[in-house]
């Protein structure tokens, strides 16, 4: 385990090691965060490494990570706690059997042992070593009723259960709340975190990205990926613009099909990596995609 | 901390607050607590400190960036700066404008003795918006008791031609088709020896709706009664979406949750600008498809566009956008209000490229009050082809 950074930068290179290229603007998010034992909210489009935060964070501190992917209807059976039901009847048929009074029974099947510990309920379980990382993925996805029993856990990290009593976590987990803005997350919820939107890289950032993520690639086609890819961000009549892990998985790509440098044909066969919607790339393969390698080449040569 | 920087800080977020941004005294203590953490020897750190706390959404980051930026000037240089605030905040954009909420918020705080330091004088020379466009402004009649009275029974009379949907959750129901064993083995404890399975079933709730309606001067005569519906939905359910388009695509919904429907109407007619103007289906859907789709179309969304389907742009791109929006929802509904004249025959370009895009087509004529509306959408539905035939045939 590694004990939390002492400052912005330390953030910084936290998240470096971690193999997260990341701006000082994330990182003090994430500081704050720590230091402040707040949730993170992360914001963004699909694919610019949301989730990735979470994860880093939980190996590079040495933190078990826990993750809560949301979906609609996600309910307490399935992201806090549920009984063993079967285990219960087999018991209570056994203590039918020996005759037990029915407070003892009632006593026994309601302990710890019939309990399935759902993620909720693990990150805040007092455990050996440091509290874990909570990842909540995609929580716009689930709906409002959710929302709100959320609220009530990350503000207190108390779970109560009308069986057993109420479970407080030792130590508040660090939790990284992620969405996708498919719909707005109510402002209490948001007000109780440190909120951050994750923005498309710049290309020089993108580029460093790519190094890191993508090491096999030609330097010359990383270049040339990032240019086009940054072309693409900044045309605006895109339905879905490509995001870094679109980035990567592209120059991933390209390289296995041996490309040095970006080429037409090679844009238009590996198109379906990087765009995700039958009207993008129809609207980019051909002659759009030509004019747009033309002009990076230019600016790269340029550039030098 | 020093005292004085404790006390900008509350300065800072109170400008903040009058701009618009939700930020109570919690955040204002949280702010200080962040501030604290990260230390202040950092200008971006402490700009990156004080967003992750009063920013929530992101179109509020632009709002955060401008009113910091002006703000937090070195207060010992502000009086020379005076003549660098002139020029546009950001110099590299050219044309942008400081936002008019903040300048006013700005000023409010200035005229106010707010803040300890003078700054009134620079802070009116930046204010360099001005009018974006020459556009009409709407002034509603109020509503009357028996209006209000009449609405609210309409939308109770109101059935959208779309079932509830089932959700994941369930509810109790002594039929429903499965069985709940937690409830079914807290009963048995209490009860004793007979286990009565409880049931449940899945709970249903109505999809969100989304609500794209015209506004242009052909339709400028139902203005009143779609927002009068549309303020009365936006009562009566949630998840209710309403924009509004003519040239520009606006969006109305936080408006529309005011009680008060004179209120309502009156936050929309002046945040609106381009009252009973011209229409720009085919932009203005782009613009919907791009900024707004993802995140109200989420979850299974009815979309009802309310639109003559007269264009000013003779059905550019129309059909492309129809399409994509056609896709991205759940159900199309397009109801239009067009006035029927002798020898009328729907030859608009704009109607052609919608009409292949939509479930369902409810076309209207002589639309006078709320409750013929409802009743127009209450209908069952009949299939589009057939209804846009039996229209064309009447036409």
């Amino acid at each position: 385990m590694t004990s939390l950074p002492a400052s912005v930068g330390d953030t910084l290179d936290l998240l470096r090691r971690g193999n997260y290229v990341g701006d000082r603007s994330l990182a003090t998010a994430v500081y704050l965060s720590l230091t402040l034992n707040r949730p993170l909210f992360l914001e963004g489009e699909a694919g610019v490494g949301k989730t990735e935060i979470a994860k880093v964070l939980a190996e590079t501190l040495g933190r078990r990570l826990i993750r809560l992917q949301c979906y609609e209807g996600l309910d307490v059976a399935s992201a806090v706690y549920e009984w063993n039901y079967s285990r219960q009847m087999i018991e209570i048929r056994l203590a039918e059997a020996g005759a037990e009074s029915r407070d003892t029974v009632e006593e026994e099947i309601f302990s710890d042992r019939f309990l399935i510990k759902r993620p909720l309920l693990q990150a805040l379980e007092p455990e050996l070593g440091a509290p874990p990382v909570l990842l909540i993925d995609e929580l716009d996805r689930t709906d409002e009723p959710f929302e709100a029993y959320l609220l009530e856990v990350l503000s207190d990290f108390q779970i109560t259960i009308p069986e057993l009593g109420t479970i407080k976590a030792k130590e508040p987990p660090i939790v990284v709340i992620t969405s996708n803005r498919t719909r707005e997350i109510h402002d209490a919820l948001k007000r109780r975190c440190f909120y951050f939107w994750v923005d498309y890289p710049a290309a020089e950032r993108e580029l460093e990205i790519l190094r890191v993520k993508a090491p096999g690639a030609a330097e010359q086609l990383s270049r040339e990926v990032v240019a086009f890819v940054q072309k693409l961000r900044a045309t605006n009549d895109l339905f879905k613009l490509p995001g870094v892990a679109e980035t990567i998985d592209w120059a991933h790509a390209l390289t296995q099909l041996d490309v040095l440098a970006l080429t037409p044909e090679a844009i238009n066969d590996t198109l379906g990596v990087l765009l995700k919607y039958q009207d993008d790339i129809a609207k980019i393969q051909g002659s759009e995609a030509q004019r747009l390698l033309t002009q990076v080449k230019q600016e790269l040569a340029s550039v030098g | 901390m020093v005292g004085r920087l404790l006390a900008n800080i509350m300065y800072f977020a109170r400008t903040l607050r009058a701009a618009g941004l939700p930020i109570g005294p919690g955040k204002v203590l949280a702010a200080v607590e962040a501030v604290r953490a990260v230390g202040i020897g950092d200008r971006n750190d402490f700009y990156w400190t004080l967003h992750a706390v009063f920013v929530n959404r992101r179109d509020q980051r632009e709002l955060f960036d401008q009113a910091f930026h002006i703000f937090w000037r070195n207060p010992e240089l502000l009086e020379k700066m005076m003549a660098l605030m002139l020029p546009a905040i950001r110099s590299n954009e050219p044309g942008e404008e400081m936002s008019r909420r903040l300048a006013e918020a700005l000023h409010a705080g200035e005229s106010g003795q707010q803040r300890p330091r003078e700054t009134e004088i620079e802070v009116d020379a930046a204010m360099t918006f001005s009018e974006r466009e020459l556009l009409q402004k709407m002034d509603f009649e109020k509503m009357s008791n028996a209006e209000l009275a009449e609405a609210r029974a309409a939308i109770k009379r109101m059935v959208l031609p779309l079932a509830d949907i089932p959700t994941r959750r369930f509810a109790p129901d002594p039929r429903g088709a499965r069985t709940d064993m937690r409830a079914t083995l807290r009963a048995q404890l209490r009860s004793g020896d007979l286990l009565t399975l409880k049931r449940r079933r899945r709970r249903r709730r109505p999809p969100p709706l989304v609500v794209l309606c015209d506004i242009s001067g052909s339709m400028s005569r139902y203005s009143r009664t779609f927002l009068h519906f549309m303020h009365a939905v936006t009562n009566d359910r949630d998840r209710v979406y309403t924009f509004l388009f003519g040239t520009r695509l606006t969006n109305i919904t936080r408006f529309l949750r005011y009680k008060d429907v004179d209120i309502a109407l009156d936050k929309v007619a002046s945040a609106v600008e381009d009252w009973s103007g011209g229409t720009r289906i085919g932009q203005c859907l782009a613009d919907f498809n791009r900024r707004w789709s993802r995140r109200v179309l989420g979850q299974g969304a009815v979309v009802l566009l309310i639109t003559d389907g007269l264009d000013r742009d003779a059905g550019a791109g129309i059909g492309q956008e129809m399409d994509r929006l056609h896709k991205s929802c759940r159900r199309l509904i397009w109801l239009n209000p067009l006035l029927r004249y002798e020898g009328f025959a729907p030859k608009s370009l704009g109607m052609r490229a919608i009409l292949p895009h939509v479930d369902e087509f409810r076309p209207v004529h002589n639309l006078e009050s709320l409750s013929e509306l409802v009743k127009v959408l209450s209908r069952p539905g009949s299939r589009r082809l057939e209804a846009a035939a039996a229209w064309r045939e009447a036409g």
